[in-house]
């Protein structure tokens, strides 16, 4: 890093990744940014990419506020045309922001940033999953989607496959393409022991399984306020359940009286076309990670 | 009482308030509702506590302010007042039990004093605490939510200190019970890990098993006559779209 201990001077990098509620995010390499690959495409995402790349790097960078008629610009256009062209600062600070959220969503599936987020995911610093059974399993930051400004950070469990909303208020405004969809799925597998994790807690607490209970009793499946969500945490444990599992291989299985769910299945198919939509995008991350 | 108001200088407030206030009014017991005094004076209702604290009938003196706790000797105050808590707590647990503990709980439950279900698919569902034993010191609080059907932890450590048995097991199939007609419908999304777009298989596979388990559940239900599309405790079906388990 070049800054000086003498100075006050904080590179850009660290003073975002240690701002308030910006703790989810690690710094990335500058080697990373600096390489024009790794950012392609994402100059027609952010307003302002030059500038807010350069702010980014700790570059100088003009804005509209300390440029007044000067006679340095960027397309040899009139001055007028120009201080248009300049961004302001707040609309900078905004832009360097989302573009560094955007690095970072490749930042972190590419083997430096995997295990650099590996590292907070072990000091627990997304925090644990608020579900019982889960014992305080360490929770991965994940986005809903890839395109920035649709949806928060999210943070998945891998022992209950789920999602959950991250308990302090503070990252309520942080955007979930920043981490992206593809981060906890490649973290999982490129860390087998996360998943060894949990299966130590699933096994630890499937055999007695929660269910309400009135006086001792169980509610019955059919009373309305009876047991519905079992099937969401469940594991196959009899052999029954097993072969049912294997039979899901690549479908739900056909019913036994030759009745297809259409609805379960249509529920798969719609997300996957959304999925499709996503992997244009996706394209040129995959080879950023290689 | 009008007595007690120049007996009493409590340290956290200037005047005396009733005991069960004050309690309710601590940071950390906002999970709590008021229990009234006529509930806990009813020996009946108080049936074997005696057996989980001493001194009993001092402590309900306490607890209804018929006698002041700094009345007592010194060295037992702290004692006392501990113990005053663990009998509330107890009480408490009984009494939300009964029709007039479950309306104020349900007061509660519709204002989130409970907090919210942070499952991102439950889209912030009220919770409602429950114990996961009746007897004291055995496990702290837990919140179930209705829409997962699942246990989570309280999210401030203020919360999960409290003791499970102040509110009970039974407290929330109690509570559902009573209000049938705040039973949720029950989202199906779940979660599968992808890696650019493409879902992880053994995750994929296993989501496709515990849908299978819903959809036989739908199923089994359904053969009893019992609706399950778009109904308290059915689940939640957007769009026109044609639910096979409706034929």
């Amino acid at each position: 890093m070049p800054s000086d201990p003498e100075d006050d001077y904080i590179p850009w990098i660290q003073q975002f990744c240690e701002s308030f509620g910006h703790d989810y995010f690690v710094p990335i390499a500058q080697e990373f940014i600096e390489d024009d690959f790794n950012l392609t495409g994402l100059s027609s995402q952010v307003p302002y990419y030059r500038e807010a790349l350069y702010t980014i790097l700790d570059y100088q960078v003009e804005t509209a506020e300390d440029h007044n008629d000067d006679s340095s610009n960027i397309n040899g256009n009139g001055s007028n045309l120009n201080s248009t062209k300049l961004p302001n600062k707040a609309l900078l600070a905004h832009s360097a922001e989302l573009l560094y959220g955007l690095i970072h969503a490749r930042y972190i599936i590419s083997k430096p940033g995997l295990t650099a987020m590996a590292s907070k995911f072990e000091r627990n610093e997304f925090g644990s999953c608020p579900r019982f059974y889960c014992d305080g399993m360490h929770l991965i930051p994940v986005g809903s989607t890839d395109i920035p400004g649709q949806e928060t950070v999210r943070l998945y469990c891998p022992c209950c496959n789920d999602i959950y909303i991250p308990s302090s208020s503070r990252y309520l405004n942080i955007d979930g393409a920043f981490f992206g969809t593809t981060f906890p799925g490649l973290l999982v597998k490129m860390f087998p022991e996360i998943e060894n994790q949990c299966r130590i807690r699933i096994n630890k607490f499937n055999q007695n399984d929660f269910s309400l209970k009135l006086f001792g009793f169980k509610i019955n499946e059919l009373s309305l306020s009876g047991p519905r969500m079992k099937w969401l945490k469940m594991h196959p444990r009899s052999a029954k359940e097993k072969e049912e599992y294997d039979n899901c291989e690549f479908s739900i299985p056909i019913r036994g009286d030759g009745e297809v769910d259409p609805d379960a299945l249509g529920s798969d198919l719609d997300e996957e076309v959304e999925d499709d939509e996503e992997l244009e995008e996706d394209d040129d991350k995959t080879m950023a990670s290689e | 009482m009008a007595n007690e108001e120049y007996v009493t200088d409590d340290s956290s407030s200037d005047f005396t308030e009733y005991w069960i206030d004050l309690f309710l009014g601590i940071k950390g017991n906002e999970y709590f509702c008021d229990v009234d005094d006529e509930y806990i004076r009813d020996r009946f209702n108080l049936t074997g506590l005696n057996q989980e604290v001493s001194k009993l009938p001092t402590l309900i003196d306490i607890i209804t302010d018929l006698i002041d706790i700094e009345s007592q000797p010194e060295e037992h105050r702290d004692a006392l007042e501990h113990n005053a808590r663990i009998l509330y707590g107890l009480i408490h647990a009984r009494y939300i039990l009964t029709s007039r503990g479950l309306n104020k709980m349900f007061e509660k439950f519709r204002n989130g004093d409970f907090g919210y279900c942070p499952r991102v698919h439950c889209q912030l569902h009220p919770l409602l605490p429950i114990g996961l034993n009746d007897q004291p010191r055995l496990a702290s609080v837990k919140l179930y939510c209705a829409k997962c059907e699942d246990l989570f932890n309280p999210k401030s450590g203020r919360h999960s200190v409290i003791d499970g048995a102040y509110f009970g097991t039974s407290f929330p199939a109690m509570f559902f019970q009573n209000f049938p007609q705040v039973i949720p419908v029950h989202p199906k999304e779940t979660y599968v890990p992808k890696v650019f777009g493409f879902k992880l298989h053994e995750y994929s596979k296993l989501s496709r098993w515990r849908q299978f388990q819903r959809i036989s559940l739908e199923k089994r239900l359904v053969s009893h006559g019992i609706e399950v599309v778009n109904v308290p405790g059915g689940f939640l079906v957007d769009g026109p779209r044609e639910e096979d388990s409706q034929q």
